[in-house]
C-alpha cells in the first residue's frame, strides 16, 4: 500500500523498511516531544555509552554510503583525517540543489532532530569538536525547523556543553547560504562557510578530510548520510546490513519526477530496487502518465548520463549503474515520455550548469556558455549542421576522451563506464555537456530534424502536449 | 542609509561569536542587512566589514557571488519560477509566460507599484511537485496558470502576510545558543589536544 502525507509534500510512504522517514507520518514530527516519544536520541545514548572508536567501527562495518553524490563510505572518510591534528570539524551539506533532487529538504523540514542526533553521533565517533550545519539559502522553512529544533535541543541538554551529563561537548551552529548551486561541492561549501565566494578548491591538495575549514581536518557529509546514524546506533550493524545488499546496505531516498503517474519521494531498499520497479511499480510511480511510452530517464540527478528502457532492469546499485555508463548521484530520477522535445529538455539542464558555473575554470565558464547558446539556437530552429559538430567539439574540450554512456542495442552502442575525464576543477563543467551528449547520442534524429527544416519551431512547454 | 540598527548589531555580534573566524559570519550578516532594508545597501556593507574586520570591498566580493543578494530595491514579493528540467517537463514555461502577462513585466523586472519582482529560478528541490515556484522563498506546488492568478490576487490583497514576510526576511526563527549551554569557540591554532571524550568512553 502506498500513502502520501499532505504535511510532507511529495513524500509517498509504502510497506517498506523505514530508516530515515519513520516519523514522517506525524504532523508534528519536527517537534522534540514527538521525537523523543518515538525513540529519538536513543541512538545518541547508545553511542555515548561506548568508546568513540567502537562507534566509528560500527559505521565502517555497516558501510553507510554517502548520499550526497559520490557514494563514498562515511566510516572510511572519517578515518582519512591526519593523525593528531586538532581541532577537526564537521560540515553538514544541506545545500541540496542538484536538478531533480528532493530529499534533504524533506529530512530537514520533517525530522530535524534526527539530523541533529546524526551530527552528534558523527562528532562523537570521529572526534569532531564543532559542527556547522549549512542549509541552502532558499530553504526558509528548513532553516526555521532546524533553528527551532536546535534551540529545543540546547535547552534539553542534547547539544552543547556536557551532553547528557558526559564529557562529550559540541556546538552545532546553523549556517545558511544565499543561492549558488556550486556551493554544494564540498570545497566550495567550505569557502562559503569561511565567508568567501563559493568557488571550489583544487583537489589535491585540498581534500577536506586533510585540509578543510580554516585549514583543519574537516568531514563534509550529506544530510541523508547523517540521518542514517541514529537508526544504525539504535538497531545495530546487523539490522542495518540486513536491509539492501552487501555493497549498498540500508535504504535510499529517491525522488522520481517528470512524466510519471505518481511523482514522489520514496524511501527504497538500497541495491535491489530496479528502475523498472520505481517507474512502473504500483507501490511506486505507477507507470508513465496518460498511457504514454517511456522515452528516456536521467537516473541520478542532472549530472548523470541518460538511460532508456534498455536500462530499466538495473538495480539501484552504484557499481552496476556506473559500469552501465551513468551514476546514482543524488537519488534523483527524471522521467521523459514520448512526447518530450529532447533538444529542449537537454537545454534546460545545460542552461542550468552554464548559469551555475563559478567562472574559475575557462572550459566550464566559456564552454558551458557556448553549449547553452549553440543548443538554444538549435532548439529555436536556427541551427546549422556545423552547430552540432561544434557542440561535440566544445564538449570534448571540457571532457576529453571516451564519454560515459549506456549501451543501446538499436544504436549499436556498448556502454562506456562512468566517470569521465575532465579539464575542470569540479563536475559543473562536464555536467553542462552530459545532457547534450546523451541527447545527441540517443536522439540524433531530433536534432537533425530541427536543422534540415530550417524553420522556426515554437517551443512553449517542453513535452507538455499529450 | 543604512547601517545596521542597534538591535541588528547585537544580533550580528551574537552570530559572529559562533565562528572561530569572524569572516565566516559574512553571509548570515548580509542576510540580516537585506532583512532590514529589503536589499543590500553600500552603508550596510561598510558596516558589516567593520563588524567582522574585513574591507568593504571584500564584503562586496562575497555578496555579489550569491544570487539571493540584491543591490537595488526589488518588489515586496519576489516570485521565483523554477525552469529546470522536472519543472520544464511539467509546463513551467507556460507558467512563466502567464506570469509575465499577468504582471505586465518580463522575468527580471519589477512592477511599477513595487509589489512584485519576477525571476526565472533554477531547481528548488521540489522536483516531484512540478511546476513550482517560491514567493520570498516560500513554496507553491503543482501550479496551473489559474493557481498563479489566485496567488497573485492573494498577495496583492495582502492576504498571505502571516505566512510570507516581505522580501529580505528568509527564516522567521533564529538559532540562539544559551550562554550556560554553549561550548563556545576557540581559535583552531589554540587547540593542540584531542577532545576529552576520545580517550576512553564518555561515561554516561
Ligand atoms: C557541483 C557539485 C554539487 C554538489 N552538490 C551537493 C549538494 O547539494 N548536497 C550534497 O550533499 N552534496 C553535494 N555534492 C557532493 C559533495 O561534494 C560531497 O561529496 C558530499 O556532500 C559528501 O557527503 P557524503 O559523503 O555524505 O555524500 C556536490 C558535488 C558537486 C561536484
Ligand atoms: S568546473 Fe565550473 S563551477 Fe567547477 S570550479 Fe570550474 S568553473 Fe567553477
Ligand atoms: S526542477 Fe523545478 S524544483 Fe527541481
Amino acid at each position: 500500500m502506498t500513502s502520501s502525507y499532505l504535511h510532507a509534500p511529495g513524500f509517498i510512504a509504502g510497506d517498506r523498511p523505514k530508516i530515515v522517514t519513520s516519523r514522517f507520518e506525524y504532523v508534528d514530527s519536527y517537534k522534540i516531544d514527538r521525537f523523543i516519544a518515538t525513540g529519538g536520541y536513543q541512538g545518541l545514548r547508545s553511542a555515548l555509552s561506548r568508546p568513540a572508536q567502537t562507534v566509528h567501527d560500527d559505521v565502517k562495518s555497516a558501510t553507510v554510503l554517502g548520499r550526497g553524490g559520490a557514494g563514498f563510505p562515511a566510516g572510511v572518510k572519517w578515518g582519512l583525517t591526519p593523525q593528531e591534528v586538532w581541532p577537526r570539524y564537521l560540515v553538514v551539506n544541506g545545500d541540496e540543489s542538484e536538478p531533480g533532487t528532493y530529499k534533504d529538504r524533506l529530512l530537514m523540514e520533517r525530522d530535524p532532530h534526527q539530523l541533529i542526533e546524526g551530527c552528534l553521533i558523527a562528532c562523537y565517533a570521529a572526534g569532531l569538536s564543532q559542527c556547522f550545519l549549512y542549509i541552502r539559502g532558499e530553504m526558509a522553512v528548513a532553516q526555521e525547523r532546524v533553528a527551532e529544533a536546535l534551540n529545543e535541543a540546547y535547552e534539553a541538554g542534547y547539544v552543547g556543553k556536557n551532553i547528557l551529563g558526559t564529557n562529550f561537548s559540541v556546538d552545532i551552529v546553523l549556517h545558511w547560504g544565499a543561492g549558488a548551486y556550486v556551493v554544494g561541492e564540498e570545497t566550495a561549501l567550505i569557502e562559503s562557510l569561511e565567508g568567501n565566494r563559493g568557488m571550489p578548491r583544487l583537489k589535491p591538495p585540498f581534500f577536506p578530510a586533510a585540509n578543510g575549514l580554516y585549514g583543519q581536518p574537516t568531514i563534509v557529509n550529506n544530510v541523508e548520510t547523517l540521518a542514517n546514524l541514529p537508526w544504525l546506533m539504535t538497531n545495530g550493524v546487523d539490522a542495518y546490513t540486513a536491509i539492501g545488499t552487501k555493497t549498498s546496505p540500508g535504504t535510499r531516498m529517491v525522488a522520481v519526477s517528470g512524466h510519471v503517474v505518481r511523482p514522489g519521494v520514496y524511501e527504497i531498499v538500497n541495491g535491489t530496487t530496479t528502475f523498472r520497479d520505481l517507474i512502473y511499480g504500483e507501490e511506486f510511480c505507477g507507470g508513465i502518465r496518460n498511457g504514454h511510452a517511456l522515452k528516456a530517464f536521467v537516473p541520478g540527478g542532472g549530472s548523470a548520463p541518460w538511460f532508456t528502457s534498455d536500462q530499466l532492469d538495473l538495480p539501484f546499485e552504484g557499481s552496476q549503474v556506473g559500469a552501465a555508463g551513468s551514476m546514482l548521484g543524488s537519488g534523483a530520477i527524471m522521467v521523459m515520455d514520448e512526447t518530450t522535445d529532447i533538444p529542449a529538455a537537454a537545454l534546460t539542464l545545460t542552461r542550468f550548469y552554464a548559469h551555475e558555473s563559478c567562472g574559475k575554470c575557462t572550459p566550464c565558464r566559456e564552454g558551458g556558455t557556448w553549449l547553452e547558446r549553440i543548443l538554444s539556437r538549435v532548439v529555436d530552429g536556427k541551427g546549422t549542421d556545423a552547430d552540432l559538430a561544434q557542440l561535440i567539439e566544445v564538449g570534448e574540450s571540457i571532457c576529453p576522451g571516451d564519454f560515459p554512456h549506456a549501451s543501446n542495442e538499436a544504436l549499436g552502442l556498448t556502454a562506456v563506464p562512468f566517470p569521465y575525464k575532465m579539464t575542470t576543477i569540479c563536475f559543473v563543467g562536464p555536467s553542462a555537456y552530459v545532457p547534450v551528449h546523451s541527447a545527441l547520442t540517443l536522439f540524433r534524429s531530433e536534432f537533425d530534424a530541427r536543422i534540415t527544416k530550417r524553420t522556426m519551431i515554437k517551443v512553449t512547454a517542453v513535452g507538455v502536449s499529450s | 542609509m543604512s547601517r545596521l540598527t542597534d538591535a541588528h548589531v547585537a544580533l550580528a555580534n551574537e552570530i559572529i561569536g559562533r565562528y572561530p573566524r569572524p569572516k565566516s559570519a559574512l553571509v548570515p550578516l548580509l542576510h540580516l542587512a537585506q532583512e532590514q532594508d529589503g536589499y543590500i545597501t553600500r552603508d550596510a556593507m561598510v558596516h558589516i566589514g567593520e563588524l567582522v574586520g574585513v574591507t568593504s570591498a571584500e564584503v562586496y566580493g562575497t555578496a555579489t557571488f550569491y544570487e539571493m543578494f540584491k543591490f537595488e530595491p526589488v518588489g515586496k514579493y519576489v516570485v521565483n519560477i523554477c525552469g529546470t528540467m522536472s519543472c520544464a517537463l511539467m509546463g513551467s514555461e507556460e507558467l512563466m509566460h502567464h506570469a509575465e502577462q499577468r504582471l505586465g513585466i518580463k522575468a527580471g523586472g519589477t512592477t511599477p507599484d513595487g509589489m512584485f519582482t519576477l525571476e526565472h529560478a533554477e531547481c528548488q528541490a521540489a522536483c516531484t511537485e512540478a511546476p513550482c515556484l517560491q514567493v520570498n522563498y516560500r513554496y507553491r506546488y503543482r501550479l496551473t496558470p489559474a493557481d498563479l492568478d489566485e496567488l497573485i490576487d492573494d498577495l496583492s490583497a495582502e492576504r498571505l502576510t502571516h505566512e510570507i514576510p516581505p522580501h529580505g526576511t528568509v527564516a522567521k526563527v533564529r538559532q540562539h545558543i544559551p550562554s550556560h549551554r554553549g561550548v563556545g569557540v576557540v581559535a583552531p591554532e589554540l587547540v593542540t589536544e584531542s577532545p576529552a571524550w576520545l580517550n576512553g568512553k564518555a561515561a554516561l
